[in-house]
């Protein structure tokens, strides 16, 4: 408690209005005062070697660990320590003493913690000037003009930090809704999955009822369907024979050309198409054999003829008839069921995927092109002869079955419905949504930002993507990966990976830098190295805490 | 930024697909000629050596004082050629020979030499009806003209220094007619066109007259798909040289091969042509991207030079009687005393122009360099914080990407001076314009550089967009500054921008247009600590034959086949003089180039172009700025850690730790490679990297020094140690160490994993100290140092003074008040001396106002003295002596710091283990006159 013992004194005096700087060699902090006395020799802070007193701050350097020269820039490894009344005291290398640099008044963003902490100084501030002193101590001999920054930079800080703490606050207030909404959404979601699983097990149950209630249906129907079948084979077989009777009376009647009742070998042989070796001509002995040796034969023995020659014989009547023309098989071609349920439907999850729709749209389009390609039957002769419809008896039995069978496929679709909202549900409550689920609001949404020449969009825990801003393919930077800060706080950093391969590269990859903010928004994208991205996206969900100490202590000037 | 560039670059995406984007990584030999493919280098290389056709007319000779003029005939097709002779002051030959009665002008380069170069009296001491001898001064040294055949020694007491056409291979093909423009051409006069008709065997083919037919490429040439028209027929010449008693020779830069240069036999000759190289390989003759036709010759007696003034594509071959022998089959030869003398044959082939050599006698190497220097002048002296780190990318994205990169280095503490931006930075590659997205506020950035005292470079290069929107397009067209066709219409070619003019940057008026560009009121958004780059200044035209420009395009009457070589140097020529007048011819500029020609080093800097992330293209780098060296380019450098593809963090520390004791020391990298800002690697690397660039940074005194004597003197900065110890043989080959100035000897690691390197430290009298340990070791041996990671075996010489700046700051323009520390490494007899060079490190006030100080700094009989080098200079500096090193010192009782009359006593404290003197703050000013004074106690006692 010296430290603060002491730096309280000095603020008290300044705070006075009258400018006591307590005496101590240039650079050396009130923390390390004692250390310095002018009446004593100087023991290197690291214990090396002792030197006398006239020796410090000498500019030239004569501990290993520049603790001698804590206001020159003799040595390189020192460290400089400024007051900064009105910022914040801090040290700055000593190799930065009277390089003619000033300290600009800029906060940077970004400078790391560590490098502004040196000896023990925690910062937790991400602005910090920290290269140069704002009240241009660091100058004392360069000729730089510099001017003292320190009250506006102090100003702009707190400034800065008032914004930040409001932010930061009302960010973590934002944090705590989408804290207890998620808690909340996801003991729905738990819930629900386990509603869900139970009313899954009952429509299991129902499938299989189902299944039993359509299989138990399907037999009779079957039995039914194949009997009415086989009449209807029988009958049409009956029909056949019948035909071919009378065609072959007919074509008795037609070849008897002087209708003596009998067929002679010589009214055969008018028929040259019958000619068995296909030479033309139907020789008599030719015709005799068509005719099982016989002369002449009556109608029942032309009966045994008949089957050699009724498949080329022409009929006088329809010579001209060409022969029927082959009709190509019946393709069984199932219509396209446009299916309102796709089979996997957990890749669609925002209604802003126009992107997504714009794809879904073109397979459409290739299936209304692919329609009219499929062939109607054509009718076919035996078409001609239509199964007659069921009986009565039959046809309930079908529809009965088909009733079962609907309601089974109802079911099993709604089962597998139920499956698949399990699953996305289950998937979602997989996600790692931070220590307290603050980033589950995040799942399912997608957040763009329009630069010069893209649209960035990020859907975290999804994907990252690029399109250009006049037309043109999108291309994909990357696909969720997982959390990628720092150990202490893995969830600063999204890491999205295996995007579009570039050319001749790597495939692309995105990281996605999170930091406070009231607004869930992607403030900036960039691309620090080829087809490496980098999105900084604000979100209350990284807001932490307010701290209960004040955050600026060098508030404590202003008392 | 692939789906960026690729559609950004259009129409162009097709070339660059195959340029590009090779899938191997290799370079597609198959786009460049090789000797065979080149129809001239084909014909002249046909001719083999024997007796030459040309014979010397003495009757002609004519003898002004400092001139001689005698005509040769080629005995075969009885053209005549015009032989100049002239005695150059600093112990030159220069040898001139073209067309007695040329059909038109031939081409002679231009702006390569300073001055026309100043002559001494030539002096006939006998002539009869074989030959003349001429005295060429004082050293006994004579030049013999033989008439029959025509052949030209010089001649140094009773040896043959160097003989010009001894192997008959002069070859000038004079400049005719087109046999369709001229009927009755004979067979004869025709094939004459390789000249020499001296070949037994081809002899009566030759006679049979076939017809010019048989010979490919007199009148056109096609390579690949681009057809040369030649309108002026063949035109090429050649020439050899014999060196006796040399079996090392150097230079002709730029090739990625050894120091050393190889036998050609077998083989392609060298080649020299600036040529845009997609992912060159290594240890071939292959033409690069910039062309220096200067050859040395070096032995344990003498060093010489060969300048072969000529800008066209030209040819080296080399030959040598022991390049096939082994040291074994050389010893025994040396037993038996049966040897021939060593000798290298050199012949130069050129496709135009006229034969201009400078024959630089020498006898030292320091005397070849100033000889050289004396006809195309020194290195330019560059800022000084041209010296220090330049971080470069292609590219830093925008302002912002800068802006992180900058706070980058100083939140790691590392130094830097200049950020460096790629062609990504203007708006559609029109150069001398900003991208108003990426870069909208240049100034702003600017400025912020500024005031951290630091500086940036941002590219220009010579090929320029053709849009009707872009002022620099649109004033050379209405100036007619372009390059023409064949046709005479404005030569167009692909390159970034899409389609693309080149200015002619042969014409003075188009120069002076160039430089006025650079003007604060001309380029928008630049300002003083603005500097620039020229690349692809070979000129590389993406669609044009081998890369680069048709050789029938026209630069005014020239062709560009006259002038190709050149085109380079006049770009950066152009652009340094625009930095110089921007700033009303104050300020020093600081122009890079990737294209280069005899001559180019008054300009800038140079570096090896797109190398890649290989362990062999780290050490390759070290002959490469060793070569350049030689022949007058110090300021040379290698993209460290490899353009191309992903350096392993080793192959990064390792060229981090080479760059940094190279000249140029600049970072570079791909658009494909990941990130590689010093940082990125972990802390210790991040500790390796920065530790090596602090050692850059307070050698800088020594850099800056050792840049003021090369551009004094034409002492290379980075050199062989043959430069230094030139009767070693030893030396002669090594190119995996070399020297900075003559006081730090470098043998960087470049082998993957390696734990150790065998150094060796050359001089039998000399001691080497490693400036990490300051252990001191012996010269004349081969030192095996083990290292790790952080090793970069560096030694001092003994016998030297180096000064440095030991504190660390964020760019050398920071340092420049900080104060010095002397190292001083004694030599066995106790002796070291060095310089101390200081100005304002970026105007020329030092040239034209001597504000400077010069020192010499001797120690001697243990009395460290400081001494004006400049009395008649001024120059105030607040920079200070801090410390004193005195390595290889014994302890003394007392040290007397005796200034301005005065005596006052210095601490000081002594390491035992290695000899170690260090002088506490002895606090004199860097500029004055003193003396420290080590006492010893026999001193002390009286």
């Amino acid at each position: 408690m010296t430290c603060l013992h002491l730096l309280l004194t000095l603020v008290f005096a300044v705070s006075l209005g009258t400018p006591v700087e307590i005496q101590r060699p240039r650079g050396v902090p009130l923390t390390k005062k004692q250390f310095y006395e002018e009446s004593k020799p100087f023991t290197c802070l690291d214990g090396s070697r002792t030197i006398p007193f006239d020796r410090v701050n000498d500019d030239y350097c004569d501990c290993k660990d520049g603790s001698d020269e804590p206001g020159t820039a003799a040595c390189p490894n020192g460290s400089f320590h400024c007051t900064n009344a009105g910022y914040r005291p801090m040290f700055i290398p000593s190799s930065r003493i009277n390089d003619g640099i000033c300290g600009k008044m800029t906060l940077h963003l970004d400078i790391s913690p560590q490098q502004c902490s040196m000896h023990g100084m925690v910062l937790h501030l991400k602005f910090f000037l920290c290269t140069d002193c704002c009240d241009t101590t660091d100058e004392y001999n360069s000729g730089a003009k510099c001017e003292n920054t320190c009250k506006e930079l102090g100003r702009k800080e707190r400034e800065v930090l008032q914004k930040m703490a409001e932010i930061t606050k009302e960010g973590f207030l934002l944090k705590q809704q989408l804290i207890e909404e998620a808690k909340k959404g996801q003991q729905e979601k738990q819930s629900k999955v386990t509603d869900m699983q139970e009313n899954k097990k009952q429509l299991d149950e129902k499938v299989e009822a189902l299944r039993t209630v359509k299989e138990t249906a399907e037999q009779p129907e079957k039995e039914a369907k194949e009997r009415h079948l086989k009449a209807w084979e029988e009958q049409k077989a009956a029909i056949r024979l019948e035909k071919d009777k009378a065609k072959m009376a007919e074509t008795f009647l037609e070849l008897d050309d002087n209708a003596d009742g009998f067929v002679s070998v010589s009214e055969l042989q008018s028929h040259a198409e019958l000619d068995p070796d296909a030479d033309g001509t139907l020789t008599e002995i030719e015709a005799q054999g068509l005719m099982g040796g016989a002369e002449q034969v009556d109608t029942s023995t032309f009966e045994s003829v008949w089957p050699k020659i009724k498949d080329k014989y022409h009929s006088e009547s329809q010579a001209e008839e060409p022969a029927p023309v082959e009709t190509p098989p019946d393709e069984v071609k199932e219509p396209v069921v446009d299916n309102d349920s796709e089979p996997y439907p957990e890749d669609d999850i925002s209604e802003e995927e126009d992107e997504d729709d714009e794809d879904e749209d073109d397979y459409h389009e290739d299936d209304d092109k692919a329609q009219p390609t499929i062939k109607t039957p054509e009718k076919t002769h035996e078409d001609e002869e239509a199964m007659p419809p069921y009986d009565a008896d039959t046809q309930a039995l079908i529809d009965a079955a088909q009733k079962a069978r609907d309601d089974f496929e109802e079911a099993e679709k709604a089962l597998r419905e139920m499956d698949d909202q399990i699953r996305n549900i289950e998937k979602e409550l997989s996600f790692d949504f931070g220590p307290d689920a603050e980033f589950t609001y995040l799942y399912s949404q997608c957040y763009e930002l329009t630069t010069s020449e893209y649209i960035y969009r990020l859907c975290p825990f999804n994907r990252v993507s690029q399109k250009p801003k006049y037309g043109g393919s999108e291309t994909n930077l990357g696909t969720w990966g997982s959390w990628s800060g720092p150990e202490n706080n893995k969830y600063l950093l999204m890491k999205y990976e295996q995007g579009t391969g570039c050319w001749q590269g790597p495939n692309r990859s995105t990281t996605v830098k999170l930091t406070c903010g009231k607004e869930t928004v992607v403030t900036s994208t960039s691309e620090p190295s080829r087809c490496e991205y980098l999105m900084e996206f604000t979100t209350p969900a990284v807001c932490q805490e307010p701290a209960n100490i004040d955050p600026s202590p060098h508030d404590h000037v202003e008392l | 930024m692939a789906v960026i560039s690729i559609e950004r670059m259009g129409l162009l995406s097709v070339v660059c697909v195959s340029l590009f984007f090779s899938s191997t990584f290799a370079v597609d030999r198959g786009n460049f000629k090789t000797c065979d493919q080149s129809a001239f280098c084909k014909r002249q290389r046909a001719l083999k050596p024997g007796q030459s056709p040309y014979r010397a007319l003495l009757e002609t000779l004519e003898l002004s004082d400092s001139r001689l003029t005698l005509q040769l005939i080629n005995d075969n097709n009885k053209v005549h050629l015009l032989l100049e002779l002239y005695r150059l002051q600093g112990n030159m030959t220069r040898v001139k020979i073209n067309e007695l009665k040329p059909l038109k002008p031939r081409f002679e380069v231009p702006d390569v030499l300073i001055a026309e170069p100043p002559t001494e009296p030539l002096s006939v001491l006998s002539k009869d009806d074989n030959g003349v001898v001429l005295s060429l001064g004082a050293e006994n040294q004579r030049l013999i003209v033989s008439a029959r055949p025509f052949r030209l020694d010089i001649m140094e007491g009773p040896e043959v220094l160097l003989s010009l056409n001894s192997r008959g291979l002069l070859a000038f093909e004079h400049l005719r007619l087109h046999k369709d423009t001229q009927a009755q051409a004979d067979g004869a006069e025709v094939k004459e066109s390789v000249d020499g008709d001296q070949q037994q065997d081809e002899g009566k083919k030759d006679e049979d007259g076939e017809s010019e037919k048989e010979e490919d490429g007199l009148w056109e040439e096609t390579f690949k798909s681009h057809t040369d028209t030649k309108p002026n027929g063949p035109t090429s010449i050649s020439l050899d040289f014999s060196l006796p008693g040399v079996e090392h020779v150097y230079g002709i830069p730029e090739h990625a091969d050894d120091l050393k240069l190889k036998t050609t036999d077998g083989g392609d000759p060298y080649r020299l042509y600036n040529l845009d190289v997609f992912q060159y390989e290594l240890y071939n003759p292959m033409a690069l991207y910039g062309s220096i036709p200067v050859m040395l010759a070096h032995n344990t007696q003498r060093t010489m030079g060969i300048f072969w003034l000529n800008a066209a594509e030209t040819w080296v071959d080399i030959s040598s009687n022991t390049a096939g022998k082994t040291v074994f089959g050389k010893m025994l030869d040396f037993v038996q005393g049966s040897s021939e003398k060593p000798q290298t044959d050199v012949r130069w082939i050129s496709e135009s122009g006229i034969i201009d050599v400078f024959i630089m006698l020498g006898p030292k190497p320091s005397k070849v360099f100033s000889q050289y220097a004396s006809l195309t002048g020194t290195q330019s002296f560059p800022p000084l914080a041209s010296l220090g780190y330049h971080q470069c990318r292609w590219n830093y994205n925008d302002q912002e990407d800068v802006k992180s990169v900058d706070q980058g280095f100083d939140q790691h503490d590392i130094p830097y001076d200049f950020i460096w931006l790629d062609i990504e930075h203007a708006d559609g590659k029109r150069y001398f314009t900003w991208d108003p997205h990426k870069f909208p506020q240049p100034k702003e950035m600017l400025q912020g550089l500024m005031d951290k005292r630091r500086k940036m470079v941002s590219i220009v290069d010579p090929h320029i967009r053709v849009d009707s929107g872009y002022k620099i397009h649109n004033e050379i067209t209405s100036k007619d500054f372009y390059v023409k066709n064949k046709d005479g219409k404005n030569y167009e070619g692909w390159c970034w921008p899409g389609n693309s003019g080149y200015p002619d940057f042969t014409k003075p008026e188009m120069r002076a247009w160039w430089a006025s560009m650079f003007a604060y009121d001309q380029y928008e958004g630049s300002m003083e600590n603005l500097f620039t780059w020229n690349d692809m200044n070979e000129p590389s035209v993406f669609n044009g034959p081998e890369v680069t420009m048709h050789k029938d395009a026209l630069h005014g009457k020239w062709e560009h086949r006259d002038i190709h070589n050149i085109y380079g140097l006049y770009v950066q020529m152009a652009t340094a003089e625009g930095q110089i007048q921007r700033s009303g011819g104050v300020e020093r500029p600081f122009v890079l180039t990737r294209a280069f020609f005899a001559g180019s080093q008054r300009y800038g800097a140079v570096w090896t172009g797109d190398n890649a992330a290989e362990w062999d293209h780290l050490k390759i780098s070290i002959p490469m700025c060793l070569s350049l060296g030689l022949v007058g380019v110090s300021f040379c450098g290698a993209d460290v850690g490899g353009f191309f593809k992903n350096p392993s963090t080793e192959l990064l520390v390792r060229w981090y730790q080479t760059g940094a004791y190279q000249p140029f020391f600049r970072a570079h990298a791909h658009l494909d490679t990941t990130r590689r800002e010093p940082w990125l690697f972990g802390p210790e690397n991040t500790a390796l990297i920065r530790e090596v660039i602090r050692q850059r940074y307070a050698l800088l005194p020594y850099w800056y020094q050792l840049f003021y004597q090369a551009h004094k003197t034409g002492m290379p900065v980075m050199r062989p140690l043959w430069v230094d110890y030139p009767k070693d043989t030893a030396t002669f080959t090594i190119d995996d160490e070399f020297l900075i100035g003559s006081d730090l000897l470098v043998h960087p690691v470049t082998e993957e994993g390696s734990r150790g390197v065998t150094a060796y430290l050359p001089g039998a009298e000399e001691v080497w100290y490693d400036v990490h340990t300051f252990q001191k070791h012996n010269g004349a041996q081969n030192l095996y140092i083990p290292v790790t990671l952080s090793s970069i075996p560096v030694f001092q010489r003994g016998g030297s003074i180096i000064p440095r700046k030991d504190r660390v700051r964020r760019s050398s323009t920071c340092m420049e008040n900080d104060p010095y520390t002397l190292y001083v490494a004694l030599s066995p007899k106790k002796f070291a001396e060095g310089e101390l060079y200081i100005d304002d490190g970026h105007s020329f006030n030092y040239d034209t106002k001597k504000e400077f100080i010069h020192r010499s700094l001797t120690f001697a009989n243990n009395a460290l003295t400081s001494s004006n080098l400049c009395p008649d200079c001024n120059f105030l500096t607040s920079s200070w002596i801090e410390k004193v090193l005195i390595l290889g010192a014994s302890k003394p009782s007392k040290v007397l710091l005796k200034m301005d009359g005065k005596e006052t006593p210095v601490d000081f404290e002594f390491d035992t283990s290695m000899s170690v003197l260090t002088l506490r703050k002895p606090g004199m000013n860097a500029g004055a006159d003193w003396t420290l004074l080590l006492q010893y106690q026999r001193y002390f006692q009286c």
